[in-house]
């Protein structure tokens, strides 16, 4: 993909610019004449919608932009959008197509008419996910064709590729980026947008739009037909980089990011272009000649790719190895290391001397100073010291630090947790621990809304904290539905969380702020009397209080002067049990001691210190 | 030209700011350059590590032992970066205790002027005045009145200029 033009375009300085490889993919949404593009942020995918607006209004591009409630929402939307001829784009992260699983499967049999490109990032590793799922697979699974990027440039030049191919044979096409692609930083060159200035039509066609059973064995045919024709597409025969018989009869195959350390490890290694090296830049459906010229061609091949073998079960041979046979860890990121020794190995080189002292022990992310889950997470633990709490996926994921989280499985699960708990305690005639169950408000939009209805319905009894901070934090703040803004920062129509609660049918709901946290306790008191009491059931409350890194909300907030009196009896509790980033112990002291660089003047310790030595004063 | 640069820090101390500000002074100078950073959980207060890469790589990561320059936003994370490191290579802490490296207070100078948030800055200023990046201080200047925010443009040239002014 290094052509010619590409290195030309590129000594323009004024027609490149420094991209993330996420905004790089969105503004090659732009330029490639996508009309909608819908999302649910998720990391590492979340910066590719967060882009767009603000590229499609620099070039002048009308485009509808959308954070979707949940990832099947954003694919049904851009999925009709498609239908009716104009070109569509949905992003998530991996696991956020597993929530989009059901429309995507069925897109594959009905197909679409304008270009329909899923990005699904995946997370090698994995540094921010709950699993390490290869979406490529997920690609294979639905029969759908997939493209892997090795770096930004390629990752935004493949949305074109992805475009014209899904509409080149009516089906939609995957774009899977991993973190390296998306989290790097590259010069990216620019082109003009594609004005297709499409209006939309939608032919209307019951025997493919709403394929019953009879239709769809049909259908599965033509799905079967453009895969096998695609797997022919010239534009996709992997790329060569000939050796010079250094190595005869083997060679290397790689994809995505994959490609680009082995890449970089050849060079340092004086290795490249003496042993074949191939890209693949589409892994499913791999090209039918490919498969036959490798096995015709090679002894020994090495297949690098991430996370799962799927360029590997294609080639399917007793010549090729990788993840499938062990040569590469079938587990974890492909870094440059891991890729170092698996090259040394399957070339018979000497491995290199190990310079690399063991590393260190990382520090552990922690909630921010001054964050209002903190306190919520403090007054539920010390309020219920035996009790069992299921959460969620979201910042306040982190207060399991604070061991307030007991679950964290995928979104919206931390609610249905809470009353398969409810019932095994029950049904097993014990004595029901409080259950304290967590959830962010994005992730309560997400998922969380089905299952409170069918809590409520199934009349089962715990405590629900909806942790109401007026965004999605951890992804970097997009706005939720109650907010009212739209991805671009338009007005749009506020939902309303208590609004939503009360229609599931709960009969238990308070709002309260929980920086007020003895307020806080009594509540959580209160909800725990109602859960227990004879028509009780699920008690919701809504703490409410915006995310601190909200400038305008932190500024909204009173900062008082905190310090620790002389009667800090070093007793740890507000460090072990509140954990909050501006408070350290003086070792030579063994007082607390408030690190005024971090503390944002919360107040909340106030009410932890069991000695009522921490003061906060109205700052001078 | 190429050079390989490791920013360590922990989420929230601009180690993110560092790394762009430095891509596109790679840019600047009609350079290829790729770089990685960290996003997600370990931004809140986790340690984080970004990559540079500037000249003809097509990977984003620098493997262990190959980085020409480190820039430590945390003491405490040259434990645990520093294998990125050649074994010749500068490296520049911030850090009011010095070592094996070249020291700079860069938060306590950072406090001094009321900018608690722009130490990275100013490690920068010091690691460029040092001589230790590809790319040189009137560059770098340039760039942070041009890329960053203009509300904070004053703070963060000061603070950048007291690192310059730091290393000697």
């Amino acid at each position: 993909m290094e052509s010619e033009s590409l290195s030309e375009s590129l000594k323009d300085k004024k027609q490149q610019r420094i991209l993330m490889g996420n905004e790089a993919m969105a503004r090659g949404l732009i330029e490639a004449g996508v009309s909608l593009a819908a999302s649910y942020p998720g990391t590492p995918a979340s910066e590719i919608l967060q882009a767009v607006p603000g590229l499609a209004q620099e070039a002048a591009v009308a485009l509808h932009a959308e954070w979707s409630v949940n990832e099947k929402v954003a694919y049904e939307t851009a999925l009709a959008n498609s239908m009716c001829g104009r070109r569509a784009a949905v992003s998530m992260k991996q696991v956020g197509l597993n929530v989009a699983s059901d429309p995507f499967m069925r897109s594959a049999y009905l197909g679409v008419k304008g270009g329909l490109v899923v990005i699904s990032a995946d997370d090698p590793g994995p540094h921010s996910s709950q699993t390490e799922q290869d979406s490529r697979f997920f690609a294979m699974f639905a029969k759908i064709p997939v493209l892997d990027p090795s770096s930004p440039r390629e990752a935004k030049a493949m949305v074109g590729q992805a475009l014209r191919l899904s509409e080149k044979y009516e089906i939609p096409v995957m774009l899977r980026p991993t973190t390296r692609v998306c989290h790097a930083r590259q010069n990216v060159p620019l082109f003009e947008p594609q004005r297709l200035e499409r209006t939309a039509h939608f032919q209307k066609n019951p025997g493919r739009w709403c394929a019953t059973p009879q239709y769809l064995r049909e259908l599965h045919r033509l799905l079967n037909q453009k895969i096998a024709e695609i797997a022919l597409e010239e534009e996709f025969f992997p790329v060569l980089t000939p050796g010079d018989d250094s190595f005869p009869g083997v060679c290397l195959i790689a994809s995505g990011v994959a490609l680009a350390h082995t890449w970089d490890l050849l060079e340092e290694m004086a290795l490249l272009r003496r042993v074949d090296l191939y890209q693949v830049t589409m892994p499913y459906p791999l090209h039918r000649d490919f498969i036959s010229h490798i096995k015709c061609h090679y002894q020994r091949v090495l297949v690098l790719e991430e996370t799962y073998p799927v360029i590997e079960m294609q080639l399917a041979g007793d010549q090729v190895q990788g993840r499938g046979t062990k040569t590469v860890p079938g587990e974890g990121e492909l870094t440059p290391a891991v890729l170092r020794q698996v090259l040394e190995r399957f070339l018979n080189l000497p491995p290199a001397a190990s310079t690399a002292p063991p590393a260190g022990e990382a520090t552990r992310p922690t909630l921010c100073a001054g964050c209002a889950h903190r306190a919520a997470f403090y007054a539920i633990r010390e309020t219920f010291p035996e009790g069992l709490f299921p959460s969620d996926i979201g910042c306040y994921t982190l207060g399991l630090n604070l061991g307030a989280v007991d679950t964290c499985h995928c979104m919206g699960a931390g609610i249905s947790q809470a009353a398969g708990f409810y019932r095994a305690f029950a049904a097993a005639g014990e004595k029901v621990p409080a259950i304290v169950a967590t959830i962010g408000d994005s992730t309560f939009f997400h998922a969380g809304v089905p299952a409170l209805i069918n809590a409520v319905f199934h009349q089962a009894r715990f405590i629900l904290v909806i942790l109401d901070n007026a965004t999605t934090a951890m992804t970097g703040q997009q706005p939720t539905p109650e907010k009212g803004l739209t991805a671009g920062g338009g007005q749009a129509h506020p939902v309303l969380l208590a609004d939503l609660v009360k229609a599931c049918g709960a009969g238990f709901l308070r709002e309260a702020d929980p920086y007020d946290v003895p307020g806080f306790v009594s509540l959580l008191q209160e909800a725990d009397r109602y859960c227990r009491s004879a028509d009780g059931g699920v008690a919701v409350i809504i703490a409410k209080h915006p995310c601190i890194l909200d400038r305008e909300a932190r500024k909204a907030q009173p900062a008082w002067e905190i310090c620790v009196t002389e009667d800090c009896t070093g007793c740890r509790h507000c460090l072990d049990d509140f954990e909050c980033p501006a408070l350290s112990l003086d070792e030579a002291t063994y007082q607390v001691v408030i690190d005024r660089g971090r503390c944002i003047g919360c107040g909340v310790c106030v009410h932890v210190c069991p000695v009522g030595a921490i003061k906060a004063q109205v700052k001078e | 030209m190429k050079q390989q640069i490791i920013i360590s820090g922990l989420g929230g101390q601009g180690a993110l700011t560092l790394t762009r500000l430095l891509a596109e002074a790679a840019a600047a100078l009609g350079c290829e350059v790729l770089t990685s950073e960290t996003h997600g959980m370990a931004q809140r207060g986790g340690t984080v590590i970004s990559m540079i890469k500037v000249g003809p790589f097509r990977g984003p990561l620098i493997p262990p032992g190959r980085a020409d320059v480190g820039l430590f936003l945390a003491l405490k994370n040259l434990a645990v970066h520093r294998l990125y490191l050649k074994s010749d290579a500068p490296v520049f802490v911030n850090s009011p205790v010095p070592g094996d490296f070249q020291n700079i207070d860069a938060q306590g100078l950072a406090r001094q002027v009321g900018a608690a948030v722009a130490a990275n800055l100013i490690l920068l200023g010091f690691a460029a005045a040092r001589r230790g990046l590809f790319c040189g201080v009137e560059l770098l200047e340039g760039l942070i009145k041009e890329k960053l925010p203009p509300r904070f443009r004053e703070t963060n040239l000061q603070a950048f200029r007291l690192g310059v002014a730091a290393a000697g």
